[in-house]
């Protein structure tokens, strides 16, 4: 084994696995540290910066992080990463005075984003502040997008994206609302230097089964319905509803069906539970609001008599393993069900579209639809032209769009400077030791053994009387506390000297999960099987050091440590250190934004 | 030192043993010696050796005398029966405990102030009697709780942290207890786990006095340059007659001693200690050839580790005194207070 090369960044971002697994890479125990300290206002900025809607995505992210989280790794659940980010939110009070003014001065560059949801915005937040003319163009008369649009209030309150949106339109964003890009080849002819496309995955996918036609009256795409519902169009449903669909759309669309009249609510999902797209805790949720969800059923046709839907039909399949190790659904044989309803929601997915883009204006596309991008720059094949959000890949969610745009801005302002777009910033690294005195630390080592606590909610017959009614109530200072407590600090790394070790085993002996040995060098794959305990968790690394005096090498399994700075404090030469590695994605924003924060 | 507790949390394919218990559940409190301590790597020792043998931690009566070794018993099997006793008097306690319940595995945990010094007779006696006991001896030759003055084990010639150099004759501990008739005899290095596990594994299961002279660097006042109790030093002179593997629960099985071999010997419980031999001319089974051979050693400034000495047919204190197979705390008052005509009896016999 090579000793690991803890200069470059790479080793020690892995380490801090949830911020490695964000999209935006926030610095995630930075913040939960700054929140255990009841310091909301700063934790609220280190997300702003990173992640621009600390609130919204409080509420709503997809969470890649939690998988991720190592707490999880040696504890049942990982640290609730996304609710403490709402209290952030939740608690910081007024931080309009940390947040960046408008440009003194504009530079004369102007771009225009079209398409006013969470890439769109994050572009303009990290571009407005340099000076940019900033115009955004968009449907609806209000920005947010797909924020406001499609996520029902009783999980996400209007007041908090007003907030958040209102934090960048103040930096002098110009608005062109319910103006709606119909061509793009007009907008290239109006001078902007770049062009944005947020414009997100727009059109609902839709189900051609026999009746589809006659029943439409009272069939309904997913996505439209709930944008129906958030402006108001939308106040009530038949009784009986069925949902189509095992994503967070259908989650979202079951869990409003139940607050606008629907009694009878059920979700019908072609795949099984564990293979449905939505997060388990969106399932967890419409459960626990008493809908149903039937797996295992694939819509066959619509029943109707005269035009008015009276149930749907079903075939029953089963999962079968092919020849190649895959998954797919076979039917079973067995009788049709049938599902008597008065109205049905299709979310079985989302698609790109772009009709109001002509093919002539030299935009290269995919064979899926999808515009060819470089996936560093998000540059098109139109030089000014860029892509972000859902706009670019397919449909993901808030949190990749807001790393798009932090990116796209990058690209945007390196273009309009005349500067390579390839050339990518690196990110802002600091590692710090955190000795305080002989065993005194600036970070709680101190390690909780609480389980994960839950976030309290409205009890489930209020929240269901009105759709804006805000289901979670979100921690209260004291459970944010606890909570937070349950972070490891993985961002403070244990980092070793080899010239000062004199391989006491006293770290060995110390360690409360069995990380650190010191053994011979050798193959990776073949030291790993060696360690006090193997090293069998491949997708985490291993921290090697250089020989020793006696010619063995400190190997330690960065999997399970639980930076608890033991090995740190039975040292008696201080060989090992904890350091705080503090990384931060480079933005174009950096000299506004981050200055504030 | 720590102030905080060690982490509850462990390693989630942490092992655990026949019983169902961890290596975790075998530890004690968090230790409040210095960082670095060999101590704490004797500690780890014990807690390893103890968890492998699936040893239920209530079978086993931990005692020490006082010092920064005998501090040691709190940091590791904390379900155990322990006694903290008077400087130097651990062996006295031990022979006590020993003689009423001879049930319970005795681990005496001392240092070379407490067993060298003021408890130097103490010790010769609990070897010579024959004391059923692993008696573990931290050895680092200083002083550390006083701020490390020689200590009666430290090397003539070695000089101390100050520059000061040692005037005195050592006193070798495993020869000693090989002259007063220990039958296992033992000297480890608190930095070789994998020796010094199987040697405490021995000891424990063996039926008679076993002596393990632990070399244990004191990182704060005798791990300096001129010191022969350092890492640095041991690693350097340190010359292994022999590798143990210890056995539970196997058949006996002769070999014949020959260089470069193994010689597995069967302890009376049936355990087996199988040793890989690395000295060639070394023989564990030969008392007078062992005391010969550390003198040779010391004279050349080699540390000889390994199984010294081993008598697999030992014979203890109880057989000597020929106690009764149930021990004394078991008995009740009518076999402990025969009365007047016993008493009478026995007198009558002695007119």
């Amino acid at each position: 084994m090579k000793p690991t090369d803890i200069k470059a960044p790479e080793h020690f971002h892995r380490v801090v696995d949830c911020q490695w697994a964000c999209p935006a890479h926030t610095p995630v125990p930075e913040y939960i540290r700054m929140i255990s300290q009841g310091r909301y206002a700063d934790a609220y900025m280190v997300n702003w910066y990173s992640n621009v809607f600390p609130g919204i995505l409080g509420r709503t992210c997809d969470r890649p992080c939690e998988p991720a989280c190592r707490r999880g790794r040696v504890e049942d659940e990982p640290v609730a990463i996304c609710r403490l980010k709402r209290v952030a939110a939740d608690h910081k009070g007024d931080v309009t005075a940390r947040m960046p003014l408008a440009a003194a001065a504009k530079n004369g560059k102007r771009v225009a984003l079209i398409g006013a949801g969470p890439a769109s915005l994050t572009v303009a937040r990290d571009l407005l502040p340099l000076g940019y003319d900033v115009t955004v163009f968009d449907g609806d008369n209000k920005l947010g997008g797909m924020i406001r649009t499609q996520i029902p209030r009783f999980r996400l309150p209007e007041s908090v994206i007003d907030e958040e949106v209102g934090y960048i339109a103040r930096l002098g964003l110009t608005v062109r609302s319910g103006e709606r890009v119909d061509s793009l080849k007009s907008l290239l002819g109006q001078g902007f230097d770049a062009v944005f496309v947020g414009s997100g995955a727009p059109r609902g996918r839709d189900l051609d089964l026999p009746g589809r036609t006659e029943a439409a009256a009272s069939i309904h795409i997913g996505i439209d319905w709930l944008s129906s519902v958030s402006f108001g169009h939308v106040t009530s449903i038949g009784k009986r509803v069925l949902v189509l669909g095992g994503g967070n759309t259908a989650m979202d669309c079951c869990r409003s069906s139940k607050r606008l009249g629907g009694e009878d609510v059920r979700v019908v999902v072609r795949s099984g539970f564990e293979e449905m797209k939505a997060s388990p805790w969106e399932k967890e949720d419409a459960q626990h609001e008493g809908i149903p969800i039937h797996n295992w059923l694939v819509p066959k046709s619509f029943e109707h008599v005269n035009g008015k839907l009276v149930a749907m039909v079903f075939e029953k399949v089963a999962p079968v393993v092919g020849a190649d190790g895959k998954r797919s659904a076979r039917p079973t044989g067995e009788p049709d069900v049938r599902m008597e309803c008065d109205e049905v929601l299709i979310a079985v997915g989302q698609e790109n579209s772009f009709p109001w883009i002509e093919r002539d204006v030299g935009l290269e596309f995919d064979k899926w639809g999808l515009p060819k991008l470089n996936a560093d720059t998000l540059q098109s094949t139109v030089p000014q032209l860029f892509f972000g959000g859902d706009a670019a890949f397919g449909p993901k969610n808030i949190i990749w769009a807001v790393a798009h745009g932090h990116q796209a801005a990058i690209s945007i302002d390196k273009f309009c400077q005349g500067q390579d777009v390839a050339d990518r910033p690196p990110p802002h690294v600091t590692l710090a030791s955190q000795k305080m005195g002989i065993h005194e630390w600036s970070y709680d080592n101190d390690r909780s053994n609480d389980l994960r606590f839950k976030v309290p909610q409205l009890p489930a017959e209020r929240a269901l009387s009105n759709i804006k009614l805000e289901v979670e109530l979100g921690y209260d200072d004291r459970l944010a506390f606890k909570e937070a407590q349950r972070c490891l600090n993985c961002d403070v790394q244990t980092v070793f000297e080899d010239k000062l070790c004199i391989e006491c085993d006293a770290c060995v002996d110390i360690c409360p999960t069995d990380c650190i040995t010191f053994t011979g060098s050798g193959e990776e794959n073949e030291v790993r099987e060696r360690l006090s305990a193997p090293a069998l968790n491949l997708t985490q690394p291993l921290y090697a050091s250089g020989a020793l005096k006696t010619g063995r090498i400190m190997v330690k399994d960065e999997d399970v440590c639980l930076h608890c700075g033991m090995c740190a404090e039975r040292c008696p030469t201080g060989a090992w250190d904890m350091q705080k590695f503090l990384l931060e994605i480079a933005q174009s924003g950096d000299r506004a934004c981050h200055r504030a924060a | 030192m720590s102030f905080l507790p060690k982490p509850k949390l462990h390693h989630p394919q942490l092992p655990t043993n026949k019983l169902g218990y961890t290596r975790r559940d075998y530890e004690g409190t968090i230790s409040t010696l210095c960082a670095g301590c060999g101590h704490d790597s004797i500690s780890a020792a014990i807690v390893q050796a103890v968890f492998e043998l699936e040893i239920e931690p209530h079978r086993i009566a931990k005692l020490s005398g006082i010092g920064c070794s005998s501090k040691t018993p709190n940091y590791f099997l904390n379900p155990a029966h322990g006694f903290n006793s008077v400087h130097g008097r651990m062996p006295s306690v031990a022979t006590g405990a020993n003689l009423a319940n001879r049930e319970l595995i005795y681990l005496g945990v001392s240092g070379d102030g407490d067993s060298a010094s003021i408890g130097f007779g103490q010790f010769a006696h609990a070897m010579r009697r024959g004391v059923d006991m692993c008696y573990i001896v931290e050895n680092n030759g200083v002083y550390g709780l006083t701020k490390g003055q020689f200590s009666a084990t430290a090397d003539r010639g070695s000089k101390s942290k100050k520059g000061a150099v040692n005037a005195d004759e050592g006193i070798d501990l495993a020869q000693m207890a090989l002259s007063l008739g220990a039958t296992y005899v033992g000297r480890g290095f608190s930095g070789d786990k994998a020796q010094l596990v199987p040697l405490i594994q021995g000891a424990l299961l063996h039926r008679g006095p076993a002596l393990l002279d632990v070399i244990s660097p004191c990182v704060a006042f005798n791990n300096h340059e001129g010191s022969t109790r350092s890492f640095d030093w041991v690693r350097a002179h340190n010359e292994a007659v022999n590798q143990l593997d210890f056995i539970v629960g196997r058949d006996e099985i002769v070999h014949a001693q020959e260089p470069g071999t193994v010689d597995e010997v069967t302890q009376h419980d049936g355990s087996v200690l199988r040793l890989r031999k690395l000295a060639p001319d070394y023989d564990a089974h030969d008392r007078d050839g062992a005391i010969a051979y550390l003198a040779a050693a010391r004279r050349a400034g080699e540390i000889v580790t390994g199984l010294l000495f081993v008598d697999p047919e030992p014979s203890d204190l109880h057989s000597a005194l020929r106690t009764p197979a149930t021990g004394l705390n078991r008995l009740g008052d009518a076999e402990l207070v025969p009365g007047p005509a016993a008493l009478e009896a026995v007198n009558g016999s002695l007119r």
